[in-house]
């Protein structure tokens, strides 16, 4: 099974296409209504890569992520995610590209009705994973590992701080061992400290999986510290291209008010 | 002409609800079956739910008794007070109740709980952990609920009558024998049947309102208030619609 082989191969060896470009969106369009929220939107995402995607509250930010692993249908364009065009696949095949990309939701989306480890087994469960029970305790316990919070295992999260779901929901987008983690505002409502840890906690990862990411965010503390390259979304248009140090440098009006 | 707003929204919704259930009827049958999830909500809506349709039935059952009472007293009928209350609680009274009280809290929290998980993002979360959530949250407590209301509706009348039985003896003397006897003589299979089937229904109508109010809840904890409320608003009042339409059916047989 694709999954379980996912697993067990280090992430730096299961790229699937030959330029090491993992994800890539071209000419996305996607409006709700009259209001045009992606515009002829492109972006590339190479293997190991962090990409910041930075943009006003409202700005499409969030679509854009959605439009990836299809939660939302586009009505143009083209997302290839590990060599699949993601709006070609049906629902099973797009299932097992889903298990190989991971998704934090700004609002983290820990299932109340379950605990910790319930939480985190879930993924593995549903993703048709035959894995066993040793095996499974093993893959909760180093997510947990991972994230600093092995002994939250038991607890349900109305037990835990903003800041620990954040880190509980990173560890089940992790528990699948992902190629690709897309994180929606990870540090939305945490407070400076608590959004450092979490920032430098997916830069460890990051390093830990090789695995490539986009980041949505507004936080300049998570641009400077996590990106590789940073993309300006305005306009529902990639509007500017560049590392931090030479989008800081740039003397236009629209991208000097998000640095200033 | 362009049609009043109220009346627009109204079949938008009527539009929206009935998609909702062609979607329900194109995908329980098929796999992935989630059978661990059905029966924990049969646990979680049949189970959970017994003590209060006991205790309801037990007091709606022993209230009706002593309300009859005095009117077929007058009458001097009051030998035929077990087989009265017996045909009115299995035919009318145990069922419909029954439902309602079912839909109080069965549909709101159905409503509330995926509400919640909609504007928290779970259900996408889910979406995206290789689940169908229409068939893991939808089915399964629409399958659940319509299965589990009949069944609840059966000992809500049995307890209902044992209430009417302590009612029955409140003022007088009759024996547990006696008691059902007159109970069971008096039923035929055409009180029982079409209260047994409208059951199923009221279930299925309890279920899919409770889960299209959820699914579809709009943002914010206000939004989730309101689907839970509305919830068992609508679902009540496909209760009684439900019923006035099964009564015409039954009329139409000869049942009645």
């Amino acid at each position: 099974m694709a999954v379980q082989e996912a697993l067990k191969i280090p992430a730096q060896e299961r790229t699937t296409e030959k330029e090491d470009v993992v994800l890539s969106v071209r000419n996305l369009c996607k409006s709700f209504g009259k209001n045009i929220v992606l515009n002829d939107f492109a972006l590339t995402l190479h293997a190991g890569e962090n990409i910041v995607v930075l943009g006003k509250s409202g700005s499409g930010k969030s679509v854009l992520i959605k439009c990836i692993i299809g939660l939302l249908k586009p009505e143009k364009g083209e997302i290839k995610v590990l060599g699949k065009d993601i709006l070609e696949l049906d629902r099973e095949e797009l299932d097992k590209v889903r298990a190989k990309v991971g998704f934090l939701f700004q609002s983290n989306a820990l299932y109340d009705s379950m605990t910790v480890r319930e939480n985190l087994e879930f993924p593995l469960r549903r993703h048709w994973i035959k894995v066993s029970h040793q095996k499974m305790d093993e893959l909760v316990k180093e997510a947990l590992e991972d994230v600093g919070l092995a002994h939250t295992i038991n607890m349900m999260p109305a037990e835990l701080s903003g800041g620990m779901r954040k880190r509980i929901a990173l560890a089940r987008t992790l528990i699948l061992k992902p190629e690709i983690i897309l994180y929606d505002e990870p540090t939305t409502g945490l407070d400076p400290i608590t959004g450092k840890g979490i920032i430098e906690l997916m830069v460890e990862i990051q390093k830990k999986y090789h695995s490539s990411s986009i980041i949505i965010s507004h936080d300049m503390n998570c641009v400077k510290t996590a990106s590789d390259r940073v993309i300006m979304l305005i306009d529902g248009r990639c509007y500017a291209e560049g590392t931090y140090e030479e989008l800081i440098k740039m003397t236009d009006p629209k991208i000097k008010e998000f640095f200033e | 002409m362009a049609l009043p707003v109220k009346t627009a929204q109204f079949l938008e919704e009527t539009g929206n609800i009935a998609r909702f259930t062609g979607r329900f009827f194109t995908q329980w049958f098929r796999p992935r079956y989630e059978v661990a999830e059905f029966f924990r909500q049969c646990y979680i809506i049949g189970y959970r739910s017994l003590p209060l349709i006991g205790l309801t039935g037990f007091i709606m059952g022993l209230v009706l008794t002593m309300q009859l009472r005095p009117s077929l007293v007058e009458y001097g009928v009051e030998s035929q007070l077990p087989a009265m209350v017996a045909i009115s609680i299995v035919r009318e009274i145990g069922p419909v109740i029954t439902a309602l009280i079912f839909a109080g809290k069965v549909g709101s929290s159905i409503g509330a709980e995926l509400g919640s998980m909609k504007v928290t993002e779970q259900i996408d979360a889910m979406e995206v952990s290789g689940t169908n959530p229409f068939k893991y949250l939808v089915v399964t407590r629409v399958l659940a609920a319509t299965l589990m209301l009949p069944i609840l509706i059966m000992l809500s009348d049995a307890i209902s009558l044992y209430g009417s039985y302590l009612g029955v003896n409140i003022r007088g003397i009759v024996s547990f024998r006696l008691f059902w006897t007159q109970v069971f003589d008096n039923l035929s299979f055409s009180d029982v049947l079409p209260a047994f089937i409208k059951s199923f229904f009221f279930g299925f109508a309890v279920g899919i309102v409770g889960t299209f109010k959820g699914y579809h809840s709009s943002k914010g904890t206000e939004g989730v208030g309101r689907s839970a409320n509305s919830a068992v608003v609508v679902s009540s009042i496909l209760i009684f619609v439900i019923d006035l339409i099964a009564v015409q059916i039954t009329d139409l047989f000869g049942f009645n």
